[in-house]
């Protein structure tokens, strides 16, 4: 099938998301309007305008009631989903770089950049859902980047809402306490900036993209690094899919780095590893960019792209992407098969 | 007005406030302490106290010659009234000391005697301080290290190849393995060289280069062999048998103090103070040579290399110099032919020829002709010239007058049968360009000369390796042309098929097959002919592309096709590779490997093997990969009959290879199966704890409520066309 390009933004685009059912498609650029989308046909909904700086990031609720982005302009607004209403501003000291509901929708976290001299911080704010034009402006707890830390670039919830990991600039990844903002763990596993960090389905684990040109999958528990993919160039952007057992990764070669960006030499490409053995089994061309963000629809059935080239493009999986297995995989299902088949005999 | 005028005198002058020392410091006399105007000379007839004179007449004279004037000559008697062999020389500078020194220290006064020459100093400096022992004791000679043998690798049951691979501080030397990972030949070491490894010619040594000078490496374990101590050291070459190494550093050599403890074993001695540039024996670690870099070359941006260029069997090696060509005989001590350079006006390059030059003049017990083909360019009053000169005769044996020259590039065919000469030329207006090849047959009585006119410019020529075919890649210079629009031509030749009648005619080469429309750069033939790769490299509009040909495709011709030679070019495989920055035939000319170096830029570094159809084998994408190089094979030791009956029996030897093909690729594809399995366990079991713990952590599924989805089918109704018919009844 061909691919949806979604034209609207002027500038780069910076992240995208799929809604809890996968019927709209949220994106932020760096121009300063978000846009929602329908992901069936491309077609623009409307858009989200008041901020005024690059919006670094968006996320939508469970209901897609209220989405929330973050941006550069100091601050993360909350809007009403249906109106396009700007319901109310969380001031911050600094760029928002991330936000994120909770898995519950009861909190929200905002990842603030370290400049003029304050810390980086992920900040969490309660959400009132009763009155959404009344929340409350100061934050439930505030993590400041501790240490011998560099500064956080990305951060997520776990299962259960239960702790929140943070990506570092230097490669480290650390563990907090959701409900304390109590330091727990942490591990350095990369060798570059880490660029994003999204979870599994039952957010157990997460894959992480960085700029080394490498991404993993990391279990929550554990920290422990349990897959690793490596690439050709520097990633931006990790997603895992649904139904099939593949991560997605994107990225390409810096622009700086790049004299004669023909298609080819820049690496635009989406690509597609299997997630268990760890082999790439394809790519996707068509940016002309590098890839700034990937998200996967939640049930696995088609894939949305955002990329410096001010362009989304989402894509279809078709059959052959179902359908494709390999041998060990198929043994293995057959033997599971045939013992359930031979449990129900008994 | 009357004044006295008072002559001054000299005495009257008070001078005892004045300081002279300025002036006493420039002219002072110094005293001659060094005797360095001195020499003594030895060797010389012992004769009675009668002969004095006219043996000082004749010393005198002798030591003149050298152009030095004899100021005075002394020659001490003994007891017994009788010379004793020695006396003492001096000249009026030290300059004509040296001179005298140089030119004739060793040289024989008649047949019974040889005079030696020494510098008074000298003696002072090295017999009388008590250094250098009275008595003879013999050198110690270095015990002999056994080396690895050092052509281990081709003892190789599988007749497999070797090459090296440099990535970031990496260096490692692995064996082919065709699709499969490459085999670690050593474990690959960190810092193995400071910035490149190169192969020796044949094989036997791999050379890392460091800032203290160059290593050699070789046997089965790659253990350090000699070492080459040349601070500096920027580039190598080696002579085509490997004896010799040739090292360039833009470091002049100076010698350690002469009490530093390393001075003793600095390889180099006075005389090469200031030499850039070094031959090397390789098998003794020792220099043979030094020379300066020449002066034109001293602040060039670019090296020209190799500055050394050397005759096919290592004997004779030469060097360019301005309007001459210094060739020098490494049996006769490195020295220069006759002990003088070849005057050559205007030289501007030449090439030894690769191989010995088996003359159509020469009888059959000859040995084969060592030669070198050199050009000069036009004059006001002479037209260019391409030559061909033996050595070390210096016989000229065939020369050529061109005009209108631009540019002049040779080309030997490898067995030496065949030279091409490619000429670049230029219209009278030196608006367009165009070319002409020149072949000169070597091997045909009188070496005739074909020549090729072509409208293009040729941009690259290869000959077949031990073939008589060649390609060339070609475009017609036009000035602002569209750099986007592919205009290369690729022009395959041969030589034409003799029909009976005329046997006895001179060979003549036909383009056979052209194909235009290419970006294709550069064209690499297999080691073994017949296959040729032609790639696209570098250039920014373009981008990077192999292609496969095979010259002698046995497939029906078609009627397009030239008759007039059996050769049929057929295009096997095309392959867009964008990175490439390099490729290389592996030397059994079964793959080609290409090559994407950090050190040209960042884009899809790593490398790919091909077959020599094209078919890609085995693509590795590596960060910071910088550099492939496949280890060079001596000739081989079959002669021509065991060969031929290899081919024969084709069958049964590849038979065997075939079936040890497919046992290890079932190895390689059991051992992926087995560990794919464990990866797939190992994850399903991962996912079962998490399972298992998903209630302990309070997780729960999601429950996928109907009520949220709700599927909205729209139907939209267009009509297309309405018309009204009137049935009839």
């Amino acid at each position: 099938m061909r691919p949806l390009l979604l034209k609207g933004h002027e500038r780069s685009l910076t992240q995208v998301k799929y809604n809890r059912e996968g019927d709209l498609i949220f994106t932020v650029a760096k121009d300063k309007e978000a846009s929602i989308w329908y992901s069936f046909n491309g077609e623009r909904v409307g858009t989200f305008n008041g901020h005024g700086g690059t919006i670094w990031s968006i996320d939508v609720d469970q209901e897609t009631l209220l989405a929330v982005t973050g941006s550069a302009d100091f601050s993360a607004k909350l809007w009403k989903v249906e109106t396009g209403e700007n319901v109310f501003t969380f001031k911050l000291n600094t760029p928002v770089r991330r936000v994120e509901f909770s898995g519950k929708n009861d909190r929200l976290l905002c990842v603030t950049d370290e400049v003029m001299g304050f810390k980086g911080t992920i900040s969490i704010f309660k959400l009132n859902y009763n009155d959404i034009y009344t929340q409350d402006s100061t934050p439930l707890v505030s993590i400041e980047t501790r240490e011998n830390f560099k500064k956080v670039s990305v951060a997520a919830w776990t299962y259960n809402d239960k702790y929140i990991i943070a990506g570092h600039q230097d490669g480290v990844i650390s563990k907090y306490d959701a409900t304390t903002g109590e330091f727990i763990d942490s591990a350095h596993v990369h060798e570059g900036l880490v660029t994003d960090l999204q979870f599994s389905k039952d957010r157990t684990y997460f894959i992480t993209s960085s700029k080394d040109k490498t991404s993993h999958i990391v279990d929550v528990d554990t920290l422990e690094v349990l897959k690793t993919f490596e690439t050709d160039a520097p990633l931006n952007s990790a997603a895992i899919t649904p139904v099939k057992e593949f991560v997605v990764l994107g990225g390409g070669q810096e622009a700086r780095d790049v004299t004669t960006s023909s298609m080819a030499q820049g690496k635009f490409e989406a690509r597609f590893y299997h997630k268990v053995f760890g082999d790439e089994v394809g790519r996707v061309k068509g940016h002309f960019g590098p890839l700034n963000y990937i998200a996967v629809h939640p049930k696995g059935t088609s894939y949305a792209s955002g990329g410096e080239d001010g362009y989304v493009r989402v894509h279809e999986f078709e059959k052959s992407y179902f359908d494709f297995k390999y041998d060990v995989e198929i043994t293995a299902e057959a033997t599971k098969n045939s013992s359930l088949n031979d449990d129900d005999d008994q | 007005m009357s004044t006295e005028l008072v002559k001054p005198t000299l005495d009257s002058i008070d001078v005892s406030d004045i300081d002279f020392t300025d002036l006493e410091a420039e002219y002072a006399v110094p005293e001659d302490e060094t005797f360095s105007q001195y020499l003594i000379l030895d060797g010389a007839p012992i004769a009675p106290e009668s002969k004095v004179p006219i043996l000082t007449k004749v010393l005198t004279k002798f030591l003149s010659s050298a152009g030095g004037k004899v100021v005075d000559f002394y020659l001490p008697l003994s007891d017994d009234k009788k010379t004793q062999g020695f006396a003492f020389v001096q000249f009026s500078s030290v300059a004509e000391v040296e001179k005298a020194i140089r030119s004739l220290n060793g040289k024989k006064l008649d047949v019974k005697h040889t005079l030696y020459l020494n510098k008074l100093s000298d003696i002072e400096k090295y017999a009388l301080s008590g250094k250098i022992p009275d008595e003879f004791v013999e050198p110690k000679l270095a015990e002999f290290q056994e080396t690895d043998y050092l052509k281990s690798w081709l003892m190789d049951d599988a007749g497999r190849d070797q090459f090296y691979m440099q990535k970031g501080e990496m260096v490692g030397v692995f064996w082919n393995k065709k699709n499969d990972p490459a085999e670690p030949a050593v474990e690959p070491r960190s810092n193995w060289t400071q910035t490149y490894m190169k192969w020796s010619p044949k094989g036997s040594y791999l050379f890392s280069v460091h800032p203290q000078g160059v290593q050699a490496w070789g046997g089965a374990e790659f253990k350090g062999l000699k070492r080459f101590i040349h601070p500096g050291v920027k580039l190598l070459d080696f002579s085509p048998n490997e004896k010799y190494l040739v090292t360039l550093s833009p470091v002049a050599i100076t010698l350690p103090d002469e009490d530093h403890p390393s001075r003793a074993s600095y390889p180099f001695g006075e005389k090469s103070t200031g030499h850039q540039l070094v031959i090397w024996d390789i098998l003794s670690g020792t220099p043979v040579k030094t020379f300066p870099l020449p002066a034109h070359l001293a602040h060039a941006k670019e090296m020209t290399w190799p500055l050394i260029k050397w005759s096919y069997d290592d004997r004779y090696f030469a060097r360019l110099g301005p309007n001459a060509l210094a060739v020098y005989d490494t049996e006769d001590d490195c020295q220069l032919l006759d002990r003088k350079p070849i005057k050559i006006d205007d030289i501007v390059d030449f090439e030894f020829a690769p191989a010995g030059i088996q003359l159509a003049t020469a009888r059959k017990q000859d040995p084969l002709t060592h030669a070198l083909a050199y050009w000069t360019p036009e004059t006001s009053n002479q037209t260019a010239k391409v030559a061909l000169m033996e050595v070390p005769s210096k016989r000229v044996l065939r020369t050529i007058n061109l005009f209108q020259v631009s540019d002049v590039k040779f080309h030997w065919q490898d067995k030496a049968e065949y030279l091409a000469v490619k000429v670049d030329r230029h219209t009278k207006s030196r608006k367009t360009f165009f070319t002409n090849l020149e072949f000169f047959k070597l091997n045909e009585r009188d070496i005739p000369v074909e020549k090729i006119e072509l409208k293009d410019t040729v941009i690259n020529f290869q000959w077949e390796t031990n073939g008589d075919r060649f390609v060339t890649l070609s475009n017609a210079d036009l000035q602002n042309a569209n750099k986007s629009i592919p205009k290369n031509v690729i022009t395959f030749y041969a030589a034409e098929q003799s029909s009976a009648s005329s046997k006895n005619a001179s060979k003549k080469w036909i383009g056979f097959k052209s194909i235009e429309g290419k970006f294709l750069n550069t064209i690499k033939f297999s080691p073994k002919g017949r296959f040729v790769a032609l790639a696209t490299i570098g250039g920014s509009a373009t981008q990077g592309s192999i292609e496969f040909y095979d010259l002698d495709f046995t497939g029906e011709k078609k009627e397009s096709e030239s008759t007039l030679v059996s050769s049929h070019v057929k295009l096997t495989s095309t392959y867009t590779y964008s990175g490439i920055t390099d490729m290389e035939w592996d030397p059994s000319g079964r793959f080609l490997t290409a090559w994407s170096s950090v050190w040209r830029h960042k884009i899809e570094n790593g490398y790919k093997i091909f077959d020599l159809a094209g078919r890609l084998l085995r693509d590795e994408l590596i960060d910071e990969f910088q550099a492939f190089g496949w280890r060079p094979r001596p000739e081989s030791l079959l002669s021509a009959n065991d060969k031929k009956k290899a081919r024969k029996n084709l069958r049964e030897f590849s038979a065997r290879f075939e079936e040890a093909d497919a046992m290890e690729a079932d190895a390689v594809l059991r051992e992926l199966i087995l560990a794919r399995r464990a990866l797939l366990e190992e994850w399903t079991q991962y996912r079962a704890k998490v399972e298992q713990n998903k209630e302990l952590y309070g997780i729960q599924d999601e429950v996928v409520k109907k009520e949220d989805f709700e599927i909205i089918e729209e139907l939209k109704e267009e009509i297309v066309e309405e018309t009204e018919e009137v049935v009839e009844e």
